[in-house]
């Protein structure tokens, strides 16, 4: 080591050197991530999955609830897919969520990237299957309501109405989706008989909008208005019930 | 230990080692079953992890069950052996913990777990013995070794605890685990059990940059994973090879073959009797080419080690020839 005593302003230089390779290591690394963490905001998560920021920082890419998912639903993430590598994700198109009781993929995880704080997998919201009115074949006039009946939460997520239809004397069969129902499972859009799902899974956040809190709706009657002003109470179910024809016809016969 | 016998040429032509005997060269046995015995290590190593990977994948996909329960579920990340103990991988744990999620205790018990398996044995017998990239990068080196391939620059080896420190920094700013998003062992692992994506270009990535660019380059001087199984590894980790010290000649066929070979450091090696450095991955191939016996596995109360031999701190580099 028999050098000469390195300068003060060496000593400085190199130190800066090190420091500048470092930060600007650092600085693309950063940016790298931030590329592929906040790549995709479609992606379809596992029940229970925290936000989609959060579940990013927990996840540790182990693919236990892949293994644990009877049904092959879950997939990890390659790099080939267009979602964070290595993060478990489905595809309802291809296999959806078939909403097994016991959670077995929550339970898997270790982490808590889904959160363990799930108990029914009913109120999991994976997504929010939402209808294209342009193409499901319903809207179009023909009767299918396949979504309708393979919906796993029968009759509540889904729901028919019955529209008039302006040149038959039949209706239509309208499909409609209720969002504090809808698990976003997905069996719905696995079952759609269209070329191109006509019904798909979307993340909530993406198309549900806000009402706001200063909108009242003076005509619920659920909740108070105002301090003074009370909505009188009604019977729903009775006026909702269409009256039975004979009722019509001898209305104000009687008596 | 004298170096006089070093630094004075010997008389004859048959050089002399500090012990004043011959020096010996490595010589490869003509036999299959010599061959064999010298491989041993190598063998073992390649079936423990061919073994690891077979297991988490026969779990993942053929449904292997012991007791009623998947043998290893998960992968090296994270996984669950015999369904009721957690597994985690330390450092993935440690990001986590650096990007701002409040850990669930199944994953901390895991990384606990790997953590005192790891203390108890060799810090690095994970670089060796499990980890999948470490037969990538042995088998860019034995190519590179048969084409006598020279490095196209240098870098420290001490690069790899920089990169150990930056990536929890840019993991508290990110709020993500930074090297588990780019690891390419993570990605190689899962991949082989997950199906296979475009992980394999990282893996082409590291295999071309260890055979052309640079010996040990990925493994020896940046995989943050290694630094921190030898930070782990100053610890304890009583597995270490020992050195006899009377019996070395200082002919160096062990700084030929090994791929961290600053560790093979003569004088301190000499002093305390074994290869102290927790930078040793254990993988063994020193023992085996050895022509005095000099190197073998033993576990050593590390304890005792600090308390005995305080004062050979000085570290001198292997000499390659006298």
């Amino acid at each position: 080591m028999a050098k000469t005593k390195p300068s003060r302003r060496d000593f400085l230089v190199k130190m800066a050197r090190n420091a500048s390779l470092a930060t600007a290591s650092g600085s693309l690394w950063a940016y790298l991530l931030q590329q592929q963490a906040h790549a995709n905001n479609l992606i379809i998560r596992p029940p229970g999955a925290l936000q989609e920021k959060d579940f990013n920082a927990a996840c540790i890419k182990c693919g236990q609830c892949v293994t644990d998912c009877p049904y092959d639903t879950l997939k990890l993430a390659t790099a080939h897919d267009s979602v964070p590598i290595g993060t478990p994700f489905f595809e309802p198109r291809k296999i959806p969520c078939y909403m097994c009781k016991d959670i077995p993929c929550m339970n898997a995880c270790p982490t808590g990237a889904l959160s363990h704080d799930l108990k029914r997998i009913e109120d999991s919201r994976m997504g929010l299957a939402v209808i294209d009115m342009e193409n499901c074949i319903s809207y179009l006039g023909l009767r299918c309501e396949i979504c309708h009946r393979v919906c796993p939460m029968q009759n509540s997520a889904i729901t028919i109405e019955h529209h008039p239809r302006k040149t038959s004397k039949h209706s239509m069969f309208i499909p409609i989706v209720h969002s504090e129902d809808c698990t976003g499972c997905g069996v719905c859009v696995e079952a759609c008989p269209t070329d191109e799902p006509a019904i798909k899974i979307v993340r909530a956040d993406m198309v549900q909008g806000k009402v706001g809190e200063h909108y009242r709706l003076g005509w619920k009657n659920n909740g108070e208005i105002t301090q003074d002003f009370k909505a009188p109470k009604r019977k729903e179910m009775e006026e909702d019930k269409p009256a039975s024809g004979l009722d019509y016809f001898n209305q104000g016969e009687s008596e | 230990m004298n170096s006089d016998s070093i630094q004075n040429p010997p008389t004859d032509r048959i050089k002399l080692g500090p012990n004043d005997k011959p020096v010996r060269p490595f010589i490869m046995p003509e036999s299959l079953w010599g061959k064999l015995k010298v491989w041993r290590f190598i063998i073992y190593r390649r079936i423990v992890q061919l073994g690891t990977l077979l297991l988490f994948f026969g779990s993942a996909h053929w449904g292997w069950k012991l007791f009623d329960a998947p043998i290893l579920r998960g992968n090296l990340s994270s996984s669950e052996f015999l369904g009721f103990i957690p597994l985690a991988d330390p450092f993935a744990t440690l990001q986590i913990f650096f990007a701002g999620h409040i850990l669930h205790k199944d994953v901390l018990i895991g990384a606990a777990i790997v953590s005192v398996i790891y203390l108890l044995l060799g810090a690095r017998v994970w670089c060796s013995w499990i980890c999948p990239i470490n037969m990538v990068t042995d088998l860019a080196g034995w190519i590179r070794k048969k084409l006598q391939i020279k490095d196209t620059f240098k870098l420290r080896r001490k690069l790899r605890y920089v990169i150990l420190g930056l990536s929890l920094i840019v993991t508290w700013l990110m709020g993500v685990a930074a090297f588990e998003w780019i690891s390419p062992i993570s990605i190689f692992h899962r991949e082989l059990i997950f199906g296979i994506g475009t992980g394999w270009i990282a893996i082409l990535a590291i295999f071309l940059f260890d055979l052309f660019v640079l010996k040990h380059g990925w493994c020896g001087h940046l995989c943050p994973l290694g630094a921190f199984y030898s930070m782990l590894g100053k610890v304890a980790a009583p597995l270490r090879i020992s050195f006899d010290t009377p019996t070395c000649t200082h002919c160096v066929e062990c700084v030929l073959v090994c791929p961290e070979p600053q560790v093979l450091d003569f004088k301190l090696a000499g002093g305390r009797h074994m290869i102290s450095s927790s930078e040793c991955t254990n993988c063994g191939r020193c023992i085996t080419v050895c022509p005095e016996d000099t190197l073998k596995y033993s576990f050593i109360n590390i304890r005792q080690k600090y308390t005995s031999d305080t004062s050979t701190k000085q570290t001198i580099t292997p000499r390659r020839t006298t």
